[in-house]
């Protein structure tokens, strides 16, 4: 809080003037006696306000930054994301009288462009502006950037640390080696989701040969590498055709990579791609005649469901936390419900951004504190109940969530909340429940000494 | 092993003259009027999207024609009202105004249209496949590419060298001060010059929007490589522009459809290194991984061992 006080000495100064010099203008210099009587109260109240900053204080709006690629290629994911993140702050919590004895949230958004440089330029933006709470989601280059970078400061800033929630960057390193006590994840890693993808491709004796098609940066070594090993464990019957990398956000046309997986003659595809690089590779497959299964892991929403529409229907394939279709909770139900109302052209893509964000507050709640190590420590071994009635849990060891997995199709059969309004959904076909998804981690956390 | 080369051959055919739709304009219009527009790209985006609102309306025939002739004439417009007042200020400010205008319009079309990727699809009637070779589709909407572009190539070839139009447009390019005492107006051929080159980046963006899907960064992921073709073909050079924009497609096309890369090569030199190696990265990269790249690179080369271009007439 310490870097706001010159800012609001520097405002009080200016208010002052500025005042004293319209009231110089009106009534010219022969009234100066009155004037001064006359600014007496204000600006004792102005100093008053100023001083007594921890009293007003508890009404200040809690400010957490949403920060994420808002404009660029990647911009769609971020732009949905933010919505969320504003949707559930303000339904769950600002509607209802705030959090904390009646302070607001309010989600100051912040452009990343998804680059790692940029996202030390905005972070320092965020420390300037006195923001202790980070949610990022897209990149897990961009998240190692932030997690380091944020050590880094919290090291050297005791008193003003701040806090990654971290609800999509899912490269298991975040958790394991590369482990913080200032970082939280609210999605399984992708570890974790390609061991529930592996057994549910394991059990389709059709697939005798895969190919695996990804993103060239940490994320899509990880989904190459890992279901190369567990495929190996799962069906060593099926022959890896093909394990081809791509740059990420670069790729015009995905037709001369489709040749090769034609060629090879796969029976399945899986791939870690997401936004435009998603949507283009899924429709260079389908358009070239190939009618195989893709497995992926963000091949929905933002326009992707409608571009693919009818073609691609029970062909893709995802790997996700949050049921959809059909929506266990009548809760979770009026949840979506109210945010079309609010966003007709947007649907709820990402349901752990909510889930963060309740936990986060509920140990804001618990801990009667916005400090982020109080909020750190109130969220280790957490058990929280989310929308759709599922009890979470947050590993206090390495501070990885766990909750339960599904694995759902595109298709327009039993969607009741579709997506993009093209009539097309996702409807979960498979579940594997939480304890099923715990994974050891090598993380040796090193807890700062308070 | 023929199957990937036919259709790499094919794949690489329809991305080289895709991009040669959006470096004939940009060539054109640098040879005409001096100018690099940086906002080339953006207009071909422009195309995309409006081509996009269009045909949700009245089908993909309709925007085919109505989406090129709205971006044609708002670069008419740009060069009357924004380039010409610009010119006097000298090149840079020229290049500093298109610079800003592409940033313009990609607000423009994100506020406009949003930042989700839009459903513009292929028209039903050119929904099958074309032949199918090896079991691999040739989709009819590639087909249709490869005819547009092509047709466009000839009749601007044939315009520029044949009609009198193009006779005018030669002449202004070299001797514009002799083409204006002749009586012509010069301005005017500039401003109809740079409308038809935008109108072909509008063109590139309508036939492209379906298959190379319509987004806001579709305009960041050509633009940069509109540049390279240029240089490489020669600025100011058409026929330049139309071998540059074939071999880039062949050889980003070839290049992925690959399977070599540095293990290959050192296997042949019998050098092995651990993977715990510091350059392990290196030592494993494959040929279809720096695929994009290898444009840039070809760019590094021309400039150093030819730098006016295959083509290019000026240094």
């Amino acid at each position: 809080m310490g870097a706001f006080v010159p800012l609001r000495s520097l405002w009080l100064d200016l208010g002052l003037w500025s005042g004293l010099m319209s009231i110089q203008s009106h009534g010219g210099p022969a009234n100066m006696k009155t004037i001064n009587k006359n600014l007496v109260i204000p600006v004792f109240t102005s100093i008053l306000l100023a001083l007594g900053s921890t009293s007003s204080h508890s009404q200040e709006p809690i400010r957490i930054a949403f920060m994420d690629p808002l404009s660029g290629s990647f911009a769609s994911v971020g732009t949905s994301g933010l919505k969320i993140m504003q949707f559930s702050a303000d339904y769950l919590f600002n509607s209802k009288g705030g959090i904390l004895g009646g302070r607001m949230i309010e989600i100051v958004p912040l452009d990343n462009r998804q680059s790692p440089t940029e996202t030390q330029l905005q972070f320092r933006r965020a420390v300037s502006e006195g923001i202790q709470i980070i949610f990022q989601g897209n990149s897990s280059a961009v998240a190692n950037t932030l997690s380091t970078t944020i050590r880094r400061h919290n090291r050297r800033n005791p008193s003003q640390e701040v806090l990654q929630i971290n609800y999509s960057a899912v490269d298991p390193i975040l958790t394991e080696d590369e482990c913080s006590f200032w970082h939280f994840r609210f999605d399984a890693h992708a570890v974790m989701k390609l061991e529930t993808l592996t057994d549910f491709i394991a059990m389709n004796d059709d697939i005798k040969s895969m190919y695996i098609i990804g993103q060239d940066y940490s994320f899509g070594h990880v989904i190459s590498e890992t279901s190369i090993d567990m495929l190996e464990a799962k069906r060593p019957d099926i022959e890896i055709v093909g394990n081809e990398f791509h740059p990420i956000g670069q790729v015009k046309d995905f037709t001369p990579y489709v040749t090769k997986i034609v060629a090879s003659g796969a029976d399945a595809v899986i791939t870690g791609n997401y936004g435009a690089d998603m949507v283009s590779l899924a429709r260079s497959i389908i358009d070239s005649g190939l009618r195989i299964p893709i497995y992926t892991f963000y091949a929905a929403y933002d326009g992707i469901t409608a571009t693919l529409g009818a073609d691609a229907k029970d062909l893709v394939h995802l790997i996700h936390n949050e049921i959809s279709n059909p929506v266990p909770t009548e809760q979770r139900k009026e949840f979506i419900r109210a945010f079309k109302a609010k966003n007709p052209d947007n649907d709820v893509t990402q349901p752990r951004i909510t889930n963060a964000l309740s936990m986060v507050v509920a140990a804001m709640e618990k801990s009667q504190s916005t400090d982020p190590y109080d909020i750190a420590l109130a969220l280790e071994d957490m058990r929280f109940t989310t929308l759709s009635g599922e009890e979470v849990w947050m590993r206090g060891s390495d501070h990885q969530i766990f909750q339960s997995l599904h694995i759902s199709v595109h298709t327009d059969d039993e969607v009741e909340f579709d997506a993009d309004n093209s009539g097309f959904g996702l409807h979960s076909k498979y579940h594997v429940p939480l304890e099923e998804t715990i994974r050891d981690s090598s993380c040796r956390m090193r807890r700062p000494a308070r | 092993m023929l199957e990937i080369f036919i259709f790499a051959t094919l794949n690489g055919i329809v991305t080289g003259l895709l991009l040669f739709m959006l470096a004939s304009g940009l060539t054109l219009i640098f040879s005409m009027m001096g100018i690099l527009n940086f906002a080339h790209a953006s207009l071909y985006m422009l195309g995309a999207y409006f081509a996009y609102s269009v045909s949700i309306r009245l089908g993909f025939w309709s925007g085919l024609i109505i989406a090129p002739i709205i971006v044609g004439v708002l670069g008419a417009l740009v060069e009357r009202y924004g380039l010409r007042q610009v010119h006097k200020s000298g090149p840079v400010a020229e290049l500093v105004f298109t610079f800003g205008l592409a940033f313009l319009i990609e607000e423009a079309i994100q506020f406009f249209w949003g930042r989700d990727t839009k459903n513009y699809q292929q028209p039903e009637i050119l929904d099958f496949a074309l032949f199918t070779l090896f079991g691999q589709e040739f989709s009819a909407y590639r087909g249709f590419m490869i005819f547009i572009s092509v047709a466009i190539f000839i009749g601007l070839y044939y315009t520029l060298t044949k009609s009198r139009i193009g006779i005018i447009i030669q002449a202004a390019i070299t001797h514009p001060h002799t083409v204006a005492n002749l009586g012509h107006n010069v301005p005017l051929i500039f401003m109809c010059v740079f409308g038809a080159g935008s109108a072909l980046a509008g063109l590139a963006g309508v036939i492209a929007g379906p298959v190379l899907t319509t987004f806001p960064g579709m305009s960041a992921v050509l633009g940069s490589i509109v540049f390279v073709i240029i240089v490489i073909g020669g600025l100011g050079s058409l026929a330049g522009a139309f071998i540059a924009s074939l071999m880039i497609g062949l050889l980003q096309s070839y290049a992925i459809a690959s399977n070599v890369g540095m293990p290959d090569l050192l296997n042949l030199l019998g050098i092995s290194f651990e993977r715990s190696h510091p350059l392990n990265d290196l030592w494993t990269i494959t040929l279809p991984q720096i695929a994009p790249i290898l444009p840039f690179l070809l760019l590094v080369l021309v400039l150093v061992f030819r730098p006016s271009g295959l083509l290019g007439k000026r240094e």
